[in-house]
C-alpha cells in the first residue's frame, strides 16, 4: 500500500532519519510588491479616474507652486531685512515695509499649504473610493466562473491594498511637483545670489543624492525583510488564534511557543537591521549639511569681508542649506512609491479587465407577471471550457406549477442545469427558456425577480433578522416578512432571540444553527416571492431534527410555485411530480418515480440500495459493482 | 423536540478597540509599560544619555552660525582673518557630525528597547493564547484578539522611543534653549518663543483628534470591507436575487460613510498644521521686526538676531510633534491596558498544584453523575446526571437532537472544560488532578470542524507527534480513508493545505483530522460529529479499518447517522443533556422509544419525513 511512488518529490536532505514537521504559521507567497517604475499603460487607466477631478489637479498643483515660492522667499526677505532694513542709515519705515512683505509671504503660505493639502489629499481619497466602487461594481458583473477561481481574499487585497498603494501615490506626485520646484528654485536662488559661493556648496548636492540612492536599494531589502518577518509572525499569531483549540487538543503549546519564540526572534534581529540602516542616513546628512554651513562659513565668510556678497545673503545661504534635505528625502521616496503603485495599478487593471460575459441584449424587454412559470431547456449544450461539455444536448420542459426533482451521482451536471436557467451563464448551443422565453432574450433583473433560489449552504449576511430575510425584496413589509418567517417555521425561534427580528446576526449567522440558517434562507426566496423555485438541496448530513423541519418549510415554500429542485434526499426525490437523472451530462432518464422504478433503469437501482440520501451513490454504486463483480 | 441553541457567555469587549479606557487603568498600564523597558537597562539609559549630547550639539549651531556672522562682519574693512573663520566653520562642522552621531546612538538604542520589548510581549501573548482555556476562545473574538496582538503589541513598542525618549528630547531642547534665548535677550526671547505654546497645544489637540476619528475611520472601514467580503463571498445568492442594486446601494452608503470621515480627517490635520506653520512664521515676523530694530540701534549684533532664527527653524519641527508624543502615552495607555487584560487573564484550567501524570493501566473512562453548566448559562447546565464506564476496546455512540449537549460533555472528557458536578476518571484517577498534557494525551478528540493549518498534508497528519515516521503517518491515513486521495495529488504528503493551499472538501478534511487524532494513540478516542461530510461508503470501509485500532482504547463515538453508530457495544439517547436511553441497537429498536423513531426516519421504508412531521 506504501510502496514509494517513482513520481514522489523527494527531499535532497532526506537521510532516512525522523524529521521534525513542525513549523508555526506558514511561509506565505508574498505578492509582487514592486513594478517597474513607470507604466504607460497603468498610467493611462489611472488617469481615466483622476479625469474628473483634473480641475482640482491643477488647483492643487499650482498651489503647490505657490507655496513653494513663498517658501523660498522667507530666507531672501530675511537677508533683504539684514542687509537693507538693519542698517545704520536705513531709512525709517524700509524694514517696516520689508516686514510687511514678509507677513504678505507668510499669509500667501498659510493660504496655499492649505488649500495644496486639502485639495490633494481629498482628491486622492475621492479617486481611491471611485477605483473601488468601480472595481466592485465590475466584480457584480463578471462571469461567475471567475470568481469560483478567485479567492475572496485576493480581490479584497485588490479593494484595499491596492487602491491604498493608488491614492499614496496620487498624494505623493502632487507634493513631488512640490519638492522638484522647491530643489529647482533653490538651486536658483542660490545661483541668483552668488553663482561662485552657490558651486561651492552645490557640490554636496550630486553626493547627497548619489548617498541616498545607494542606501536606497540597501535600506529597502532591509524594510521589506523586517515587513515580511514581522507579517510572518503575526500570521502565525493569527493561525495560533484560529486554531487554538487543536493546538490544545492534540498537546503542541510548548512546542509551539518555542517555535513562535524563534520566528519572534528572527523578527527582532530583521526589524533592528531595519533600524540601524533607517538611522545611519541621519549623521550622513548632518555631516554633509555641516560640511556645506562650514563652506559658507569660511567662503562666503570671506567674500562678505572682501565685500563682494552681503552678510545678508550669506545667512540666507545658511537658510537655504537647512532645507536641502528634505525634498531630496521625499524624492528618492517617490522612486519606492512610483514602483509599488505601477504593480498596484497593473492587478488593478487586470481585475477591471476581466471580461463580462452575460450582458443583457439590445433589445432585452423585461419578465413580467403575465409571463409563467414554465422552464424549458431545448438541447442544451454547455462547458465552462467549450473543450468539455458538463451538460451534451439536453432537454426537458417543466410546466408552470409542476415541480421536478433533478437527481444524478455528483458531476451529472445538476447544478451547471440551475445556473443555465438563472443565466449565470450562457450555453454553447440551444436554449434555455423561462416563461417561454428565451433567457438571453430578457433582462437579468427580471429574470432574477421570476425566479428565486435557495442554494445549498445557507448563506446569511450580517445585519438585523429582519434584513436578511428581505434581503432584496425592497417592496416587502415588515409584516410580510413575519408572515414568510411564520410559514416556512422559523418565527418561533426568532422570537425567542432576545431581540427577535431586530437580533443582528454576528458573523453572517454563526450564531445560528445550521438548520435555522436554512429556515431564514427559505423565508428569503419565500419573501421574493417569485414564480420560479430552484433548489439546490443540502448535502450535509444534517440531522433529522433539522431536516424534517426543513422539509415541511419546503413543502410550504413550493406551493403555487414551478419547483425544480436538485435532490438528494429520497424524501424529496419521491414528492416530485416528475424526476430527470442525468448522468455525465446528459439526461438519462425521466418520468415519476412509479414509472422510473417500473423502468428498471439506473434511478431504480439508485433507489434499491436503500440509502437515506441519494448523495451517497456514487460510492454505493461502485461498492455494489464491486460486489456484482466477486 | 425542542431545539434549544447552545447558551453562550456574553462576548468579551475588553479586547474591542474603542477609545475608552479607564483613566487610571491606563495610568497603570503606562507605569507597568515604563517599568518594563527599563529591564533592558543598559539600552534604555544609552537612549537617555546620549539625547543630552545630541540636544547640547543641536543647540549649539545656532550660536556657532550667529558667531560666524559676526566674526565676518567684525573682519569686515580690516584684513581678513581666515584662520578664525576656519576655525568656526571647523567648529560647525564637528557640532553637526556629533549632532548626527549622538542621534543615531539615541534613536537607535531607544527603538531597539522598543524592539526587545516587542519580542517579549510578543511570546507572553503567544503563550497566553494557546493556555487560555476553551471558555475564554468561546467569548472572545478572535479578530479582537489579532488586533491586541499586532496593533496594541505596536502601541506599546513605539512607546519607549515616541512617548519617553522624545519627552526627555523636548524637555531638554525647550528649556536648555529658552535659557540661552532669554538670558541673551529677554523680549526677544520671548517672541522666538511665542509660537511654542500655540503650536505644542495646537498639535496635541490635533494628535488625540485625529487618533479618535481614525479609530472611527477604522470602523466605518470595517464596515466596508465586510460588505465588500461578503458580497464576494456570498456572489451566488446576489446572483440568484438579481440583487446587484441593493448591493451596490449598500456599498455606497458604507463608502459614502467612510469617505465623509476621511475627508474630514483631513480637514483637521490640515487646518492644524498650517495653523501651526502661521503661528511659527508670525513669531518669526515678529523677532524679525524687534530684533532688526534692535540691530539698527546696534543693541543686539547681527549674529544674534541670526542665531535666534536658526534656533526658531530648529526648534519648529519638534514643537509641531509633539503631538506625536502625546499620542504615543495615549495609544501606550489604551493598547497597554487591553494587553496586560489579556496577559493577567487567570488560566481557569491548569495544572493542580500537586498534579501528576495520568497513568493508564486497564484504560477504563468512568463518569460519575457528570454535570457541567457554561458561565452564563443561566442556571440550566446543559448537561447533568451523566454516568457510564466504558472499557477498553469498547465502543459507545451517543446521539441526541441539536442542542442535547453531546458536544458540551464530550468537551469534558479532555478537559476543555471543568465539570461542575461528579466526576471523571481514568482508571480512577480523576482528570482534574493529573497534569493537563496527560489528560490530553490520554483523551484525544476529532472536533466537528477541525482546523487545518496551513502547511504540508504530512505535517497536518504529525501534528501532535511531529517527530514520527513516514510510515506512520501514511499508515494512519490508510485508516483514515486519506492515502489514496493523497497520492493522487501533485505533491502527494508535501502538498500544501489550508487557507492558502490546496483547499480539501469537508469529507478530506474530516478524513485529514481522524487522521491527525489516531497518529496520537490515545486511550480514549473521541470521534464528534466529525464524519457528517463523509459519504457512507467511505465510512463504513473507515469503520472497518479501525476495528483493530479500536481494540486498544475506548471510542466514543458522536454522530447523527445511525450506520455511524448502530454497531456500538452501547448507544446513550441524550436529549436535554441528559441520558434518556441507552443500551445496543438492538435493545433500543426493542424498546420502541425515540431511538426506534429515528430509526424509523432514517431509513427508507418509512413515511416521506415531509408526512412524518405533521
Amino acid at each position: 500500500m506504501t510502496t514509494p511512488h517513482t513520481t514522489e518529490p523527494r527531499d535532497p536532505h532526506d537521510d532516512g532519519r525522523p524529521r521534525m514537521r513542525a513549523v508555526v504559521g506558514s511561509t506565505r507567497i508574498e505578492e509582487e510588491m514592486f513594478g517597474r517604475v513607470f507604466d504607460g499603460r497603468v498610467v493611462q487607466r489611472i488617469w481615466a479616474f483622476v479625469r474628473p477631478y483634473r480641475r482640482r489637479v491643477w488647483i492643487a498643483v499650482a498651489a503647490v507652486l505657490v507655496f513653494t515660492l513663498s517658501q523660498l522667499s522667507i530666507p531672501l526677505l530675511i537677508g533683504l531685512a539684514i542687509d537693507r532694513g538693519m542698517v545704520a542709515d536705513a531709512p525709517a519705515g524700509l524694514l517696516y515695509g520689508i516686514v510687511a512683505l514678509f507677513a504678505l509671504a507668510i499669509v500667501i503660505n498659510y493660504i496655499a499649504s492649505l488649500v495644496q493639502e486639502r485639495v490633494t489629499a481629498q482628491m486622492a481619497e475621492n479617486v481611491l473610493f471611485d477605483i473601488r466602487r468601480k472595481m466592485f461594481s465590475h466584480l457584480q458583473r463578471v462571469s461567475l466562473s471567475f470568481m469560483d477561481k478567485t479567492e475572496v481574499g485576493r480581490l479584497m487585497s485588490r479593494l484595499q491594498g491596492d487602491v491604498n498603494a493608488m491614492q499614496e501615490f496620487l498624494e505623493t506626485s502632487i507634493q513631488s511637483v512640490g519638492d522638484i520646484a522647491l530643489l529647482i528654485g533653490i538651486i536658483a536662488v542660490m545661483l541668483w545670489l552668488d553663482w561662485q559661493l552657490a558651486g561651492l556648496v552645490l557640490m554636496v548636492l550630486p553626493i547627497l543624492f548619489g548617498v541616498r540612492v545607494l542606501w536606497l536599494a540597501k535600506a529597502r531589502a532591509a524594510f521589506m525583510a523586517a515587513h515580511e518577518a514581522n507579517s510572518l509572525t503575526n500570521g502565525a499569531l493569527a493561525e495560533a488564534i484560529h486554531g487554538v483549540r487543536t493546538v490544545q487538543a492534540t498537546g503542541r503549546e510548548r512546542l509551539n511557543a518555542d517555535l513562535y519564540g524563534k520566528l519572534a526572534g528572527r523578527t527582532y534581529q530583521a526589524q533592528l537591521r531595519a533600524s540601524r540602516l533607517a538611522q545611519i542616513m541621519i549623521p550622513i546628512v548632518d555631516s554633509l549639511t555641516g560640511i556645506a554651513m562650514a563652506t559658507v562659513v569660511v567662503a562666503g565668510g570671506l567674500m562678505v569681508v572682501s565685500g563682494r556678497i552681503e552678510v545678508g545673503v550669506m545667512v540666507a545661504f545658511l537658510f537655504y542649506i537647512q532645507r536641502f534635505f528634505d525634498p531630496i528625502r521625499s524624492l528618492t521616496m517617490q522612486y519606492s512609491v512610483m514602483q509599488r503603485a505601477m504593480a498596484s495599478g497593473h492587478r488593478l487593471t487586470e481585475v477591471l479587465d476581466v471580461e463580462v460575459d452575460v450582458t443583457d441584449a439590445a433589445d432585452a424587454v423585461p419578465l413580467g407577471p403575465d409571463d409563467d412559470g414554465s422552464v424549458e431547456f431545448r438541447n442544451v449544450s454547455f462547458g465552462y471550457d467549450p473543450a468539455q461539455p458538463v451538460l451534451k444536448d439536453v432537454s426537458f420542459r417543466v410546466k408552470s406549477g409542476e415541480r421536478v426533482a433533478l437527481v444524478g451521482p455528483t458531476g451529472s451536471g445538476k447544478s451547471s442545469s440551475i445556473a443555465l436557467i438563472h443565466r449565470f451563464y450562457d450555453v454553447q448551443a440551444g436554449a434555455v427558456l423561462v416563461g417561454g422565453r428565451d433567457v438571453r432574450s430578457v433582462t437579468q433583473e427580471s429574470l432574477g425577480r421570476h425566479i428565486a433560489m435557495v442554494l445549498q449552504e445557507p448563506y446569511l449576511f450580517t445585519g438585523t433578522v429582519m434584513e436578511n430575510i428581505r434581503y432584496s425584496s425592497h417592496w416587502a413589509s415588515d409584516d410580510d416578512v413575519i408572515e414568510a418567517a411564520k410559514a416556512v417555521g422559523a418565527h418561533d425561534f426568532i422570537t425567542a432571540m432576545p431581540e427577535g427580528y431586530a437580533t443582528r446576526l454576528e458573523e453572517r449567522g454563526s450564531n445560528l444553527s445550521l438548520g435555522q440558517r436554512q429556515l431564514l434562507s427559505f423565508a428569503r426566496a419565500l419573501v421574493a416571492d417569485a414564480k420560479i423555485l430552484v433548489l439546490d438541496e443540502a448535502t450535509a448530513n444534517i440531522d433529522s431534527y433539522t431536516e424534517m423541519q426543513i422539509q415541511k418549510a419546503l413543502e410550504r415554500l413550493l406551493e403555487g410555485r414551478t419547483g425544480l429542485v436538485i435532490a438528494h434526499r429520497l424524501a424529496t426525490i419521491r414528492t416530485a411530480d416528475r424526476i430527470v437523472v442525468l448522468q455525465q451530462g446528459s439526461k438519462i432518464e425521466e418520468g415519476d418515480h412509479g414509472t422510473l422504478m417500473a423502468r428498471g433503469g439506473l434511478y431504480a437501482k439508485l433507489y434499491d440500495l436503500n440509502y437515506a440520501s441519494f448523495d451517497d451513490l456514487p460510492e454505493a454504486l461502485t461498492d455494489a459493482d464491486r460486489a456484482a463483480a466477486t | 423536540m425542542t431545539v434549544t441553541p447552545r447558551p453562550v457567555a456574553p462576548t468579551e469587549r475588553a479586547f474591542r478597540r474603542t477609545a475608552s479606557i479607564e483613566t487610571r487603568q491606563g495610568v497603570g498600564a503606562i507605569a507597568r509599560i515604563t517599568r518594563m523597558c527599563f529591564r533592558y537597562r543598559w539600552r534604555a539609559g544609552l537612549a537617555f544619555a546620549a539625547t543630552v549630547p545630541a540636544v547640547l550639539m543641536q543647540l549649539s549651531i545656532p550660536v556657532i552660525l550667529g558667531r560666524a556672522v559676526d566674526t565676518t562682519l567684525e573682519m569686515a574693512g580690516d584684513s581678513p582673518d581666515a584662520r578664525a573663520l576656519v576655525f568656526i566653520a571647523l567648529t560647525l562642522l564637528a557640532a553637526s557630525v556629533l549632532r548626527g552621531l549622538f542621534t543615531l546612538v539615541q534613536n537607535y538604542s531607544a527603538e531597539s528597547v522598543g524592539h526587545a520589548l516587542a519580542q517579549d510581549m510578543r511570546k507572553a501573548i503567544y503563550e497566553k493564547i494557546l493556555r487560555l482555556p476553551f471558555s475564554f476562545h468561546d467569548r472572545t473574538h478572535s479578530g479582537d484578539l489579532i488586533t491586541v496582538g499586532m496593533l496594541d503589541l505596536e502601541g506599546v513598542r513605539m512607546y519607549f522611543s515616541t512617548a519617553l525618549v522624545r519627552t526627555l528630547l523636548l524637555t531638554l531642547l525647550i528649556a536648555i534653549g529658552a535659557w540661552m534665548l532669554l538670558s541673551t535677550n529677554l523680549v526677544l526671547g520671548l517672541l522666538a518663543l511665542s509660537f511654542v505654546p500655540f503650536a505644542a497645544w495646537r498639535s496635541s489637540v490635533m494628535r488625540l483628534a485625529l487618533r479618535r476619528t481614525w479609530l472611527m475611520l477604522q470602523e466605518k472601514l470595517g464596515v466596508l470591507s465586510q460588505v465588500m467580503e461578503e458580497n464576494l463571498a456570498g456572489i451566488r445568492v446576489v446572483r440568484a436575487f438579481a440583487a446587484r442594486d441593493h448591493e451596490m446601494a449598500k456599498f455606497d452608503r458604507a463608502s459614502k460613510d467612510a469617505l465623509e470621515l476621511s475627508h474630514r480627517r483631513i480637514d483637521l490635520r490640515v487646518r492644524n498644521t498650517s495653523a501651526m506653520t502661521l503661528a511659527f512664521f508670525v513669531a518669526m515676523g515678529l523677532v524679525l521686526l524687534y530684533g532688526g530694530q534692535q540691530v539698527a540701534a546696534g543693541e543686539i549684533t547681527v549674529g544674534t538676531l541670526a542665531t535666534f532664527l536658526t534656533f526658531m527653524t530648529i526648534l519648529q519641527m519638534p514643537v509641531r510633534q509633539l503631538g506625536l508624543m502625546v499620542n504615543a502615552y495615549a495609544r501606550a495607555s489604551t493598547c497597554g491596558t487591553r494587553l496586560f487584560q489579556l496577559l493577567d487573564m487567570p488560566n481557569e484550567i491548569d495544572d493542580a498544584p500537586d498534579a501528576r501524570d495520568l497513568e493508564i493501566t486497564d484504560g477504563t473512562l468512568r463518569l460519575e453523575n457528570v454535570g457541567f453548566a457554561y458561565r452564563g448559562g443561566g442556571d440550566r447546565p446543559a448537561v447533568s446526571g451523566i454516568s457510564f464506564e466504558a472499557k477498553r476496546g469498547e465502543t459507545v455512540g451517543i446521539l441526541g437532537a441539536p442542542g442535547a449537549g453531546k458536544t458540551t460533555l464530550m468537551h469534558l472528557l479532555p478537559r476543555f472544560y471543568d465539570v461542575t458536578e461528579g466526576a471523571i476518571t481514568i482508571d480512577g484517577q480523576d482528570i482534574r488532578d493529573a497534569t493537563l498534557a496527560s489528560v490530553r494525551q490520554a483523551v484525544a478528540i476529532v472536533q466537528q470542524d477541525g482546523f487545518l493549518f496551513t502547511t504540508t498534508i504530512e505535517n497536518n497528519i504529525a501534528y501532535a507527534a511531529p517527530f514520527t515516521e513516514d510510515q506512520r503517518i501514511r499508515g494512519v491515513a490508510d485508516s483514515a480513508q486519506l492515502h489514496d486521495y493523497v497520492l493522487g495529488l501533485p505533491q502527494q504528503y508535501r502538498t500544501v493545505v489550508g487557507e492558502r493551499g490546496v483547499s480539501l472538501s469537508g469529507g478530506q478534511r474530516q478524513r485529514l483530522s481522524i487522521a491527525r487524532t489516531l497518529m496520537m494513540e490515545p486511550a480514549v478516542l473521541i470521534l464528534d460529529d466529525s464524519t457528517a461530510a463523509i459519504d457512507a461508503g467511505t465510512e463504513s470501509r473507515m469503520r472497518e479499518a479501525l476495528k483493530t485500532y479500536a481494540k486498544d482504547r475506548v471510542t466514543l463515538i458522536v454522530a447523527h447517522r445511525l450506520a455511524s453508530l448502530k454497531h456500538a457495544d452501547r448507544i446513550l439517547f441524550m436529549d436535554n443533556g441528559r441520558i434518556v436511553e441507552q443500551g445496543t441497537h438492538a435493545e433500543l429498536l426493542a424498546l420502541g422509544g425515540r431511538y426506534k423513531a429515528l430509526h424509523d426516519l432514517q431509513m427508507n421504508d418509512a413515511p416521506p419525513p415531509a408526512e412524518a412531521a405533521r
